[in-house]
């Protein structure tokens, strides 16, 4: 318990945290705000309030990366290893805590924009959450949010510095995955696997009718559930979070 | 106490600490002294367990560092003023380091006081000169009032008060029983702070002895003589076996010799005497003599003079 307090304070004592958490929920629910207030002529769909989490995402998973990766640059992480020389369990701490934190983001970005959406469109009764499938669309932000910063600790703690873990996290999520698609017959089969697009099979596959109206509304490509998808991807990010712990404990610190 | 047993590191092909067996005694500030590059800092990181020796040990108190419980409490280490993130208070990052170890808050305000940041103990790290940084690696290192202390090179570009402040605060924590080790470049700089000194070269052992029996051992003693009668006196002490300098004053150059001895040989024969004086040798040139070889990056000047 202690060393969450410490991970805590060494979390709310920088001033990046707080830009991100700012700029997430900025982004994802303003710009909700500007398509709900510009939603005319059909009932607002629970999907249209959630398109926006992917902006979103990136940025829990850059403030995830930066709670590693600022410790390596100014080499903070020495002092952790000192004060707790196991080095896994304040590792373990940090992630609790980034990870709580950026749910909590998720939730907070998912449910201010489905509120703000429900205040500004001008037909919200397609909006209520009324099936499990619309409160998996928006509740289901909160747990991709917290999924996608284990992924960026585990990155952050095995590139240990900023500029090169926020590259591979931005360039993978927003380049890779589109690219590979492109790639001739095998392109598609690939990206049905991609991690990102997986996890937002998990928001946005299988909607109610009222969630989307008929058949439009983002693509949901793979071969998952969307609770399978959500597992694979969680899964991924355990793996690489794990994959990090093991190095962080042999490698010279 | 801290005890090094075979410590090894080795990157790749390079060594950057080879075999080294060294203890340090509590009670006493022990330097570790050695050209840059010698292997101080690995020492210290392995030390610390923070990088892990390829092989040897090293034990603080009879435990490897990663066996000691809440070890803020028993080593205290200060190895690079600038491992603060510069956007954080001084407070919260002591806070940060007591918490983890079980320490209460107030300690941080007495660590605060005792090394004078109080006043700026909410001003952001990063906004800190030299000194106040170095100052708050010190608060930080004296957190879990611990019984060993590690300093990296703590005078570095540090000015005159501030290195004064730094040598009679090290001194001060010996005189209380505390094992402190101080690593250095500046062998004159040890020669103030240290008793015991730990000397390494190319991340080998060349001596660990006391500081006096170091400077006496590796410096040339001689005397200066100067006599209305030099040349006689010169012509006898040649005779004893002693080697004779002459300097363009006039002056002669005696080493091998005592002052004493040259006195009785001076006035068993009637010499005058002007002046006697035994002159010690500089504490760099010993130290360059000792580490010469070991020196990792000798720059082409040294080469060339020698």
């Amino acid at each position: 318990m202690t060393l969450l307090a410490v991970e805590r304070i060494k979390l709310f004592s920088t001033r990046s945290p707080w830009w991100c958490m700012l700029l997430a929920l900025g982004l994802t629910v303003g710009i909700t705000a500007i398509i709900a207030a510009n939603w005319t002529d059909s009932p607002m769909p629970v999907l249209g309030a959630v398109f926006t989490h992917t902006f979103g995402l990136y940025v829990v998973m850059v403030m995830a990366a930066l709670a590693v990766t600022t410790e390596y640059r100014f080499g903070t992480i020495k002092s952790t290893f000192q004060a707790v020389p196991d080095r896994i369990s304040p590792m373990v701490a940090k992630a609790v805590v980034v990870v709580l934190l950026s749910g909590l983001v998720g939730l907070a970005s998912a449910f201010g924009s489905w509120g703000l959406s429900w205040v500004l469109a001008e037909d919200n009764s397609d909006l209520a959450l009324t099936t499990a499938n619309d409160w998996r669309h928006v509740a289901g932000v909160g747990l991709v949010y917290a999924a996608g910063a284990l992924l960026a600790l585990g990155v952050g703690a095995l590139v240990r510095q900023t500029a090169g873990a926020v590259s591979i996290i931005l360039v993978f999520a927003l380049v890779v995955e589109s690219v590979v698609g492109f790639i001739p017959n095998i392109g598609d089969d690939i990206q049905k696997w991609m991690p990102f697009t997986v996890a937002s099979k998990f928001i946005f596959g299988d909607p109610d009718p009222s969630a989307i109206p008929n058949g439009a509304g983002p693509p949901a490509i793979g071969e998952l559930s969307p609770w399978g998808s959500f597992g694979y991807f969680a899964g991924i990010a355990l793996v690489i979070y794990i994959v990090s712990l093991v190095v962080v404990k042999r490698r010279d610190a | 106490m801290i005890e090094a047993v075979g410590l090894t590191k080795r990157y790749g092909k390079t060594v950057a600490v080879d075999n080294l067996s060294f203890t340090v005694e509590p009670g006493r500030v022990t330097g570790f002294l050695g050209p840059n590059g010698a292997g101080k800092s690995t020492t210290m990181r392995m030390i610390l367990g923070l990088d892990r020796p390829t092989s040897g040990q090293v034990l603080i108190d009879g435990k490897p560092y990663a066996r000691l419980d809440r070890p803020l409490r028993t080593v205290g280490a200060l190895l690079d003023a600038k491992w603060v993130h510069p956007n954080r208070s001084a407070q919260a990052h002591l806070q940060w380091l007591a918490k983890s170890n079980g320490l209460p808050d107030r300690r941080v305000d007495e660590v605060l006081d005792m090394v004078g940041l109080t006043k700026v103990a909410k001003r952001r790290a990063g906004g800190f000169s030299l000194g106040m940084s170095q100052r708050l690696g010190i608060a930080g290192a004296l957190l879990g009032d611990p019984k060993v202390l590690l300093f990296d090179e703590p005078v570095n570009g540090l000015d005159p008060e501030g290195i004064l402040w730094i040598r009679q605060f090290m001194q001060g924590l010996a005189a209380e029983g505390r094992t402190v080790l101080v690593s250095s470049h500046l062998l004159s700089e040890m020669a103030l702070t240290a008793q015991d000194l730990v000397v390494i070269g190319r991340g080998k052992l060349i001596s660990q002895s006391s500081t006096t029996e170091f400077v006496e051992r590796s410096t040339e003693n001689t005397v200066r003589v100067r006599s209305p009668h030099a040349d006689k006196l010169g012509a006898m002490l040649v005779d004893k076996g002693f080697t004779v300098r002459e300097d363009t004053d006039g002056s002669l150059t005696v080493s091998g010799a005592q002052s004493d001895e040259i006195g009785d040989i001076a006035a068993a024969s009637g010499v005058v005497l002007h002046e006697l004086s035994p002159q010690r040798g500089s504490l760099e040139q010993a130290f360059m003599q000792l580490t010469g070889d070991s020196v990792e990056y000798h720059a082409e000047l040294a080469e060339t003079g020698k």
